[in-house]
């Protein structure tokens, strides 16, 4: 772990520079006027801030004493806001920094408009998994404070830079960055067996798509001689006869690399295990933030890098998409509700049901213009902020019921109705069913872009799996307002008898950070649901420029 | 009727659509001090009756505001940008075809939560019941005002949620599977609804209903028409139901508390022919002329299915339940509706939207009379009622005896009750089918539906002669007769069923400018 941690902090840190030099260096046959580049500060400044939040909770955590290690926790919360904040200047104008010295419109780092609200998305996501994460800090006597937090904001910097990114360099190694922590938090729990196998599988599969998708970016890069997506995009279509063959295993490889950090379909199998295993903070984490690198790193390599391809990716990702919401929901319908760890299992198989609807628009983009991936930008914004509420009660109800069972949601509105109210409506988002509007309207912005498209069987597939997953999904809302079970006081003296005392009404009071994340998320959802343009004014119009 | 200034109507159409869904939210919120009732489930229940009953009147008053001289015009109408990204709008408004459909709403509700008042059907606690009715009610009275594709499929989908846990928690035996497969049916018809909304706005560039009606699909080719039609007719003909898709309806019935019957057959039904109307009939006529003969044939197997369903039914020792009877029936009726429907002559729709409303009153009638007695026997089952000669209920609560076979005869479609108009001009409709329609064709399917007709009569009058007649058995339990409360929540339906019956101008004044409007295209 301690490899990875360094690899991680030296990576944080040299990310944006090196690499840009690097790419220059290939091209800087111009006259070297001035090496020394000027850098937009303001334009970095959320990854940066996030990176040096994570770098100073590292050395803060040598110095503070055992008592008062929330406090890291907080500096974490506090760091994610901050970066959050940097976001605000870079409203409006297109900033865009580390251009070659030749060309300055080819740049390795662009805060455009989809950068910025993948950059929120994910910064979004990343505070409210530390706002979850606070709680467990202080139950989970385990976990280890400070490398949990170094690690989160290590891997949300990686994750915040990714979608600037615009060389194939920089977004591999930021890729990186946001996957190297993240197999440490999945198994960073000490000594629980499920945790570490989560994230061996977790490493090993990821690290198979990252070998894969180096392969096909050095291909792409052998056959077109740049790593800037959209000198790359220009090279492809005239890229030499006995090339030809190299650029598209290249373009085809680097593309089954990111179908693997997305999770769809034939790749998906590592996401159950992983999310059981991992703590449940990092497994929102993952469901969200993990979720958005990966979409964005495929939109980025698809519609901006490879757009002469789209005749091959285009069908290809539209069967995928079809796969994927199948295989999904399909395994979400068939989870035992008795079982343990039922509802993140649940929530995990549905995540894949999602990336398959996710994926549809940038499916479209292939037959129509880019103006379709605003759909996937607003889907994933929805997504986001109903999921990372959906893991937030899941989080309340796991203090009480550490099994994780479906069957402990049942009677949760008698017991806390708020909790079971918020989590019915996040539910119903993700269904897409009224009172859920902004789910709804999601839904249907992803249908139009297929039938505008002409992928009219998708959509068809799409109908019918948004079928399947609301009866999961309603299934496990009713639940939550059946009456609580009857003979629960009858089996308490019982089992009180045997070797683990039944959880007597555990903690009652609902922790503020807690209670803190579920607020904010279902306020996000039920103004979202009022006013869906807040979200839907990126479905029209290019998010790239 | 009454001169009402145009800001007041859009404010009243607003309030009726929005003012259930707060009432909803305020029902699950603990009783403010002073109106506290004698318990909390009392005051919740009364909470329900004063939001219904406040909407019913705004309603009613809306009703008085509108123009009855210009019918086809939208009126009440607000038209509020909401998502400019993909064009939807919050454009409201009601014309002769909406506002019957609007008023036959906030009076079921109502009766609903006037009957629940008093009945509280055996589940848990009210608060829930009250805040679903009430969420129930803005879906079904936004369907009818709302003029966007968009929100239209919105408000369609927004009754699902309220009518599966109505029937899942208040529900009798069977309810969770019977809820199931309501949910489940509707859901996938209506996502294959969408698609086709999609298809008509994408292709069109808008999805606003009024624009698109006044194209009359001009903007749409022929193919995008054809295949928009078979997208959104399948999502309608579920929820109308038409036969073969209707097999949730009998258990979603059989199933469901009495207010949750009245309103499924009574409201939530006709959401299904309105959009035919409102949306397949002008939106895309060359889509809907290619596929009404099919819609008539299927309407006619309805009408013959669903009656020979009753009849078997109604037999001795088949063990039929009354609710599952009137279910049946249902899709009989509806069957009726769509081959008005389908003709796609202003004769033929303007009997459909009759058939509506007059199915609508009455077997919202039937369902509140056979709860009623269902709650008085302990059962619905046939058999059991009649046992030997019949359950002689003329002898024992002559009131709901009598009730009952009022209800029956004006389903079966007597002369003088609202039954029989819509029944006569849906046939009228088929006999002279629109230009370019085989009629032939419609002639046989109008010989089949008189045949429906006869069936009609026969299973109710049987059902009539084992309920109501028989020989009273002395050593029976005395049962209720009809309750204070329940005159009050039946006579409206009965007053309007006659009302309907003998004048039918009243509502015919209304439907006909707007369909004529809207079958020749805006032009009129």
């Amino acid at each position: 772990m301690t490899v990875a941690t360094e690899a991680v902090t030296l990576a944080a840190q040299a990310t944006p520079t090196q690499t840009a030099q690097a790419t220059d260096l290939v091209h800087a046959a111009a006259p070297a006027a001035s090496l020394v580049q000027s850098v937009d500060w303001l334009a970095i400044a959320p990854p940066v801030v996030a990176a040096v939040a994570a770098l100073l909770i590292l050395v803060a955590d040598l110095f503070v004493r055992e008592g008062r290690k929330h406090l890291l926790g907080l500096g974490a919360v506090l760091g994610l806001v901050v970066a959050l904040a940097a976001l605000l200047p870079l409203r409006g104008a297109g900033h865009r920094t580390f251009c070659l010295v030749g060309d300055t419109t080819v740049c390795s780092y662009t805060a455009d408009q989809f950068a910025l609200v993948i950059q929120a998305l994910v910064l979004v996501g990343a505070l409210v998994t530390a706002l979850l994460s606070l709680t467990l800090a202080k139950d989970d006597k385990n976990l280890p404070a400070g490398e949990y937090w170094f690690l989160l904001l290590s891997s949300a910097a990686g994750a915040t830079l990714l979608p600037a990114a615009r060389d194939l360099a920089t977004l591999v190694v930021a890729l990186e960055v946001a996957s190297l922590p993240a197999f440490a938090l999945v198994g960073l729990r000490r000594g629980d067996k499920r945790s570490s196998e989560a994230a061996l599988k977790f490493f090993l599969s990821s690290v198979t798509a990252t070998a894969v998708m180096l392969l096909g970016v050095s291909f792409v890069y052998a056959a077109t001689g740049s790593l800037h997506l959209t000198e790359i995009a220009t090279r492809l279509d005239n890229v030499p006869a006995q090339l030809d063959t190299l650029a598209q295993a290249g373009v085809a490889l680097t593309l089954v690399g990111f179908a693997f950090k997305t999770a769809a379909a034939p790749f998906h199998f590592w996401v159950p295990d992983t999310y059981v295993g991992a703590p449940l903070p990092v497994a929102a984490y993952l469901s969200v933030t993990g979720k958005a690198v990966g979409f964005s790193g495929l939109i980025l390599v698809t519609v901006v890098a490879f757009p002469s391809y789209a005749d091959v990716w285009g069908p290809a990702l539209a069967v995928l998409a079809a796969l994927t919401m199948t295989v999904g929901n399909v395994a979400a319908l068939r989870q035992n509700a008795t079982r343990a760890h039922s509802a993140v299992r649940l929530l995990a198989w549905s995540s894949v049901g999602q990336a398959g609807y996710l994926l549809v628009p940038i499916a479209a983009a292939a037959y129509t213009s880019d103006a379709q991936i605003g759909s996937t930008v607003a889907y994933a914004l929805m997504y986001a902020v109903v999921n990372l509420g959906a893991f937030a009660v899941a989080a309340l109800v796991s203090r009480t019921n550490p099994g994780g069972r479906l069957t402990d949601y049942r009677g949760l509105y008698a017991r806390s109705p708020l909790a079971a109210l918020a989590l019915g409506f996040f539910l119903l988002c993700l269904a897409g069913l009224p009172p859920g509007i902004i789910g709804l309207v999601a839904k249907v912005t992803v249908f139009s872009s297929a039938v505008d498209a002409g992928l009219a069987w998708l959509a068809v597939v799409m109908a019918v799996n948004v079928v399947i997953a609301l009866y999961y999904y309603l299934r496990w809302t009713a639940l939550l307002f059946r009456p609580a079970p009857q003979e629960a006081p009858e089996q308490a003296p019982a089992t009180a008898t045997g070797e683990t005392p039944h959880p007597v009404r555990a903690p009652r009071r609902l922790p503020a950070p807690l209670g803190t994340a579920i607020v904010l998320t279902l306020v996000a959802a039920v103004a979202l649901s009022g006013y869906p343009q807040l979200i839907l004014r990126f479905v029209t119009g290019s998010l790239f420029q | 009727m009454i001169d009402i200034s145009e800001s007041v109507m859009q404010f009243l159409l607003a309030l009726i659509v929005v003012g259930p869904l707060i009432g909803a939210v305020a029902a699950l919120l603990p009783a403010p001090p002073g109106l506290k009732g004698k318990s909390p489930d009392q005051a919740v229940l009364r909470h329900g009756v004063v939001v219904t009953g406040a909407v019913l009147i705004a309603a009613i008053v809306l009703g008085l505001g509108f123009d009855r001289d210009h019918p086809a015009k939208m009126q009440a109408s607000t038209d509020i940008s909401w998502i400019q990204a993909l064009d939807v709008r919050i454009h409201l408004g009601i014309d002769g075809i909406s506002l019957p459909l609007l008023l036959l709403t906030a009076l079921l509700t109502f009766l609903c939560a006037l009957y629940s008042y008093f009945k509280m059907p055996k589940g848990p606690s009210p608060k829930a019941f009250v805040a679903l009715l009430l969420v129930l009610e803005t879906g079904t009275l936004a369907t009818f005002v709302v003029l966007d594709l968009i929100l239209f499929f919105l408000a369609f989908e927004m009754v699902l949620i309220p009518m599966y846990f109505l029937i899942a928690r208040w529900g009798g035996a069977q309810r969770t599977q019977a809820a199931w497969k309501f949910i489940l049916y509707t859901l996938l018809g209506s996502v294959v609804m969408l698609l086709g909304l999609l298809l008509i706005g994408l292709k069109s560039g808008t999805f606003d209903m009024v624009a698109l009606a006044t194209d009359n699909g001009r903007g749409l080719t022929t193919s995008v028409q054809v295949t928009a039609v078979l997208a959104i007719a399948v999502g309608l003909a579920v929820k109308t139901p038409m036969w073969p898709l209707h097999s949730w309806l009998p258990d979603a019935h059989t199933a469901a508390p009495t207010v949750g019957s009245v309103l499924l057959a009574g409201v939530l039904l006709k959401m299904g022919t309105y959009g035919f109307v409102r949306i397949a009939l002008p939106i895309a006529p060359e889509g809907m002329h290619t596929f009404a003969p099919y819609l008539a044939a299927l309407a006619v197997v309805g009408i013959l299915y669903g009656s020979l369903a009753c009849l078997s039914l109604a037999r001795k020792g088949n063990k039929g339940d009354l609710k599952r009877l009137i279910a049946y029936s249902s899709v009989g009726h509806m069957g009726f509706v769509l081959l008005g429907i389908a003709s796609m002559t202003p004769t033929g729709v303007n009997g459909a939207l009759f058939a509506n409303i007059a199915h609508g009153l009455i077997t919202g009638l039937l369902f509140f009379l056979v709860g009623a007695l269902k709650d008085r026997y302990g059962t619905a089952d046939l058999d059991t009622l009649a046992q030997g000669t019949g359950a002689a209920l003329y002898g024992r609560a002559p009131r709901l005896g009598a009730l009952l076979a009022f209800g029956a005869v004006a389903s079966l479609g007597l002369p003088g009750l609202a039954g029989f108009w819509g029944e006569m001009l849906t046939m009228f409709g088929a006999f002279d089918p629109a230009e370019g329609l085989s009629r032939p064709a419609f002639l046989t399917f109008m010989a089949l539906a008189g045949l429906g007709t006869l069936l009609t009569a026969a299973y109710l009058l049987i059902v009539v002669r084992r309920v109501c007649m028989g020989e009273r058995r002395e050593e029976t339990r005395a049962i209720a007769d009809v309750q204070g409360y329940e005159y009050a929540s039946w006579t409206p339906l009965v007053a309007l069923t006659v009302l309907a019956g003998l004048w039918p101008a009243v509502l015919l004044g209304l439907t006909d400018p707007a369909v004529q409007k809207l079958l020749a295209g805006g032009k009129s």
